[in-house]
Parts: structure tokens; sequence; C-alpha cells
């Protein structure tokens, strides 16, 4: 269609001047049209991908109001991170004899991705929720909210990942060329991670003592889960019931391992990716089959 | 061509009480067996609307008249696309926008260009939509130095001053509003009207909710009478609300 390229050209040009006429056509073009029949699952999260930038702004708005009333702002949850890594590194390293400079980067990335994660899952589930009231005057696609959060406490991830190096030079240690892989590792586990929201932004919204038991879970998970212990620490006939039906093991690794020179192994990557897949399918049809029923359990 | 027809709507509101609302005690109820007596679903439901029938086109000006709980609320917010008819079929054609509250999204914390520019983002603009905006939206506010400092700072009435000038740079074609908009002192109320007029005299289907009888017979070409989430009086705006504020 040429009036789709013709808007695409027109947002590189410089503009105001020739596209004045344009934008009088398509005027809020994007403007939240409500839909003469059901809206499926897949036109509401490719609506709220299309108008990420509406997500970003709302997630980047939450960071900023921590910068609002302190020069410090977000900093000081990654202040936070930093005296709980030390404290757990000295204590566990000194318990379980382990050299520091080998268990110091490791609880470091392993507290700091599990921060991440079970602060997406927890306040996932909140996701439509604390946005009752938007959700009840616009029409907004329902993902954007479970991208607002994810965007939030993504950019609070890399606010904390700034420990990370700090730890490293004060080992004199260095990451190599397999830290590239953390790349494609992130992009794999915010799938998982978004398809988990989705998945309990509806059905906490419909159950709302279920946010408590998903905490609950979260707050044993940071035990069951190998942060503060490394892997090879458990017997080895224990370990495959312990790690590998453990998913956050599974997610944690492919970020973690790149990171301390290794590469994770093909275990760890071949789970991620199978559970995006499985994952967001059973969350599409899953919010296909409620997403007109959500806003009535507000 | 602009259009919102609504066939045989209808809305059930489940009513979840805390029992119902927990997993935990549905687990548990699954185990001890029975359900306490509602409907086949297992909750008490409450019917927001019932079986309305509506046809909208170009030109309509649609008011909504009844007493509190009539489902008025309820019908707007079908008619925004926020709750889909748990009954019945709604079909909208054109570019619809709500303002039934004008302060959503507002971030005390942030500035009042920042909210300028969540609010913006809320209602749809791009950020080139938005650049454009942006100077028209200032000036009208007349919050001058005041729009650099957090919106907390402001009276309620500099709030609302900046929640119109916001809201109302739209150009929907189906405009939905819960009574009509007020802002600021005798002066800017006077330019808010202005501007509301204006707004409502370019969009294509208005639907507007209100106890004003003087505002509706002004503003609407037809009003419906809700009452218990049905239509009591359809007609044109005089014949209903000499009706309506009659019976009262």
């Amino acid at each position: 269609m040429p009036h789709g390229t013709a808007a695409a050209s027109g947002i590189k040009g410089p503009p105001l001047g020739n596209g004045k006429s344009r934008s009088t056509t398509e005027r809020h073009a994007s403007m939240t049209i409500a839909k003469s029949q059901k809206i499926t699952a897949w036109e509401d999260v490719a609506a709220a991908v299309r108008n990420f930038r509406l997500a970003a702004l709302l997630g980047w708005q939450d960071v900023a109001q921590r910068y609002r009333r302190s020069t410090v702002g977000a900093f000081w949850l990654t202040i936070n991170m930093g005296v709980l890594i030390g404290a757990l590194g000295l204590i566990f390293g000194t318990i379980f004899r382990s050299p520091m400079s080998e268990f110091l980067p490791f609880i470091c990335v392993g507290l700091i991705v599990w921060g991440y994660y079970s602060q997406l899952i927890n306040e996932g589930c909140l996701s439509f929720i604390s946005n009752t009231e938007t959700m009840l005057q616009l029409p907004l696609p329902f993902f954007t909210y479970v991208l607002r959060t994810w965007w939030r406490n993504s950019i609070i991830l890399f606010h904390n990942l700034v420990i990370f190096p700090v730890v490293l030079l004060i080992f004199g240690k260095f990451i190599n060329f397999n830290a590239l892989l953390v790349i494609p590792a992130f992009l794999l586990v915010s799938l998982n991670l978004l398809w988990m929201m989705t998945f309990l932004s509806v059905i906490c919204t419909r159950y709302r003592d279920l946010t408590q038991i998903i905490q609950n879970i979260m707050q044993v998970g940071l035990y069951v889960t190998p942060i503060m212990w490394q892997p090879h620490q458990l017997p080895t006939d224990k370990s495959i019931l312990i790690l590998d039906f453990n998913p956050f093991y599974h997610l944690i690794s492919v970020i973690r391992e790149p990171l301390l020179g290794g590469t994770g192994t093909l275990l760890n990557w071949g789970v991620v990716v199978v559970m995006a897949i499985v994952g967001w399918t059973i969350a599409l049809l899953f919010l296909n089959r409620f997403r007109s029923r959500v806003t009535y359990w507000l | 061509m602009t259009s919102m027809i609504l066939e045989n709507v209808t809305v059930d509101f489940p009513i979840y009480n805390a029992k119902s609302r927990s997993l935990k005690n549905q687990v548990i109820s699954l185990a001890t067996g029975g359900t306490i007596g509602s409907n086949a679903e297992g909750h008490v439901v409450i019917r927001g609307l019932e079986a309305i029938n509506l046809s909208l086109k170009d030109g309509d000006r649609l008011g909504l008249i009844g007493h509190n709980g009539s489902g008025k609320t309820t019908l707007l917010r079908v008619m925004s696309g926020v709750y889909y008819p748990s009954g019945g079929q709604i079909s909208i054609n054109g570019k619809c926008t709500s303002l039934i509250n004008i302060s959503l999204g507002i971030d005390p914390e942030a500035t009042g260009r920042e909210n300028i520019r969540i609010r913006g983002a809320l209602l749809g603009f791009t950020r080139r939509e938005m650049a454009e905006k942006q100077a028209e939206i200032e000036e009208f506010s007349e919050l001058g130095n005041f729009l650099d400092m957090p919106v907390r700072t402001f009276s309620t009435g500099m709030q609302l001053r900046l929640a119109f000038s916001i809201s109302t740079v739209i150009q929907p074609e189906i405009l939905i509003m819960d009574e009509w908009l007020a802002a600021g002192d005798e002066r800017f109320q006077h330019k808010a009207n202005e501007r509301l007029h204006e707004l409502v005299n370019k969009t294509k289907i208005l639907i507007i909710a209100s106890h004003s009888k003087e505002l509706l017979v002004k503003n609407c070409t037809r009003i419906v009478w809700l009452e218990h989430g049905k239509i009591k009086m359809e007609g044109d705006a005089e014949t209903v609300s000499d009706a309506y504020f009659g019976h009262q």
C-alpha cells in the first residue's frame, strides 16, 4: 500500500513542511480505535508492540519518579543490591570455602538477575490491577501494561548491572567473547518472562490472592535456585532433580554463564527456547479466551 | 462513514465477594462439594445493561439520562470499547475518544510539560503530532512558567486547566463525555467552553451523559433515558427530557 510507505518516509525526512498535508489525513492514525468485534490476543500483543513507545514512556516515568525527589534516584536500588551482594557473598563464600574471586562474581550476577526476574513476576501479577483506572477508560491494548512493567524493571536491571564490572575489577578479572551471548540470552529470557507475566496478569486479576502465592513461590525460588550456592556443590545424583526441573535455573544460567566466561549448557539454551515457544502459545490462547472478561474483573 | 451500532447489548457484572475471589476457597469448596446458591458459573451476577439497541450515525448527538446506577457509565464504557458486551453486538466505525476523567494519567510528581507528553501518548498521539501540539497546549493552559514545575505544586484549578488543555486537542470522530467538562476560574471557563463547543461541533458523533436538562437540550438531538439498565424512553431531546425531568 503506497500510503504506508509514504508515512514511513515521512518520519525520516525533515518534514513538518510537507508532512503537514499528510498529517491531517493521517491524524491520530494511532488513536485508540474501538473494534467492532472481539479483539484477539495476537491483535492485542501486536498493537502493544507497535506502540511500544507508550509502554516505554510509562515505564520510564515510573523510574523517573524515583529521580524526582532524590538525585541518586533508582541508584538507591543499586546501592541496596550492592550491599546485599557484598554481605551474602562474603558469608556464603566463607561457609562454602569458595575462592572469593570466583564466588563473588557468581553471586553478583545471580542476585542481580534473580532480582530482575522476581520483580518482573511479582509486579507482573499486578500489571492490570495497578492500571485499573486507565483500563476502565481507554481501550488500550492490555499487553501495553505488561510491557510497561517489563520496561520499568529492565531499566532498573541496567542500573544494577554497573555492580558487575566493579566486582570484576576488584578481582582483576575480565569477561571474554562469550559475554556476547548475553544479548540473545536477554532476548530469550525476556520472551519467557513476558509470557509468564501475561498469563499471571490475567489470572491474578481474577484471583486476587494468587499474587501472594506467587510471591511466596518466588521467595522460595531464591533458595532452591543456584544463586547463593553453585550447581557443582550439589551431589551429582540429586542435581538433575533440583536443577534441570527448575526453569529459573536455565533462565539464570543462559545469562550468568556467558558473563563468567562460559557458554551455558545446550540443555540450558534448549529449555529456554522451547519454553518461550510453548509458553507464548499457552499465554496467547489464555489471553484470547479471557481478554474480554478482564475489565469486568477489575 | 462514522457509525456506532448496538444490537441487543447486554452487560452482566460478575460479583466476586472475597470468598469466590480467592483461589484457595475455590479449591476448598471443590473439595467439600457444592456451590452456594448462584448462577451456573457459581457467582452472583448483576445485570448492568439489558438488550440495548441503538444506532448512531454521522451527525448524531446523543444524550444519556437516568438516575445513579441506571447504567449510564456502563453504557459509556461499552461504547468506548472498554467493556466487551457479555451479550449482543456492538460495532464501532470511527476513531473514538472518551473524556470521562480528563485527569487520568496525570502524574503529580512530573512537571506540567512531562504530563502533556504522558497524557498525549495515552490519547494516542504520535511523537510528531505531539511536537506540533505542545505549543498550542501550553499556550491554551496559560500556565507559563508553572509548566516546568511538578504538578503537585499546582492548585486544583490549575491542574484541571492543564488536564483540560491536553485532553481537548484531540479531534475524534466519536466523542464520549460524562458531564460537560469544566475547568478553572470564570474567565478560563469561558474560554474552555468555547473550545469544547468547537470540539463538539467538529466531532461526527457525540455521546454525552448528563444530569443537566439545559445542557442536554442545547447539545443533543436525541436522548436515551436509561433505567435499571434498560432503555425506558428514546426520542428527540425535548420530549425525553421533559418526560424525565417532569417525572422527578
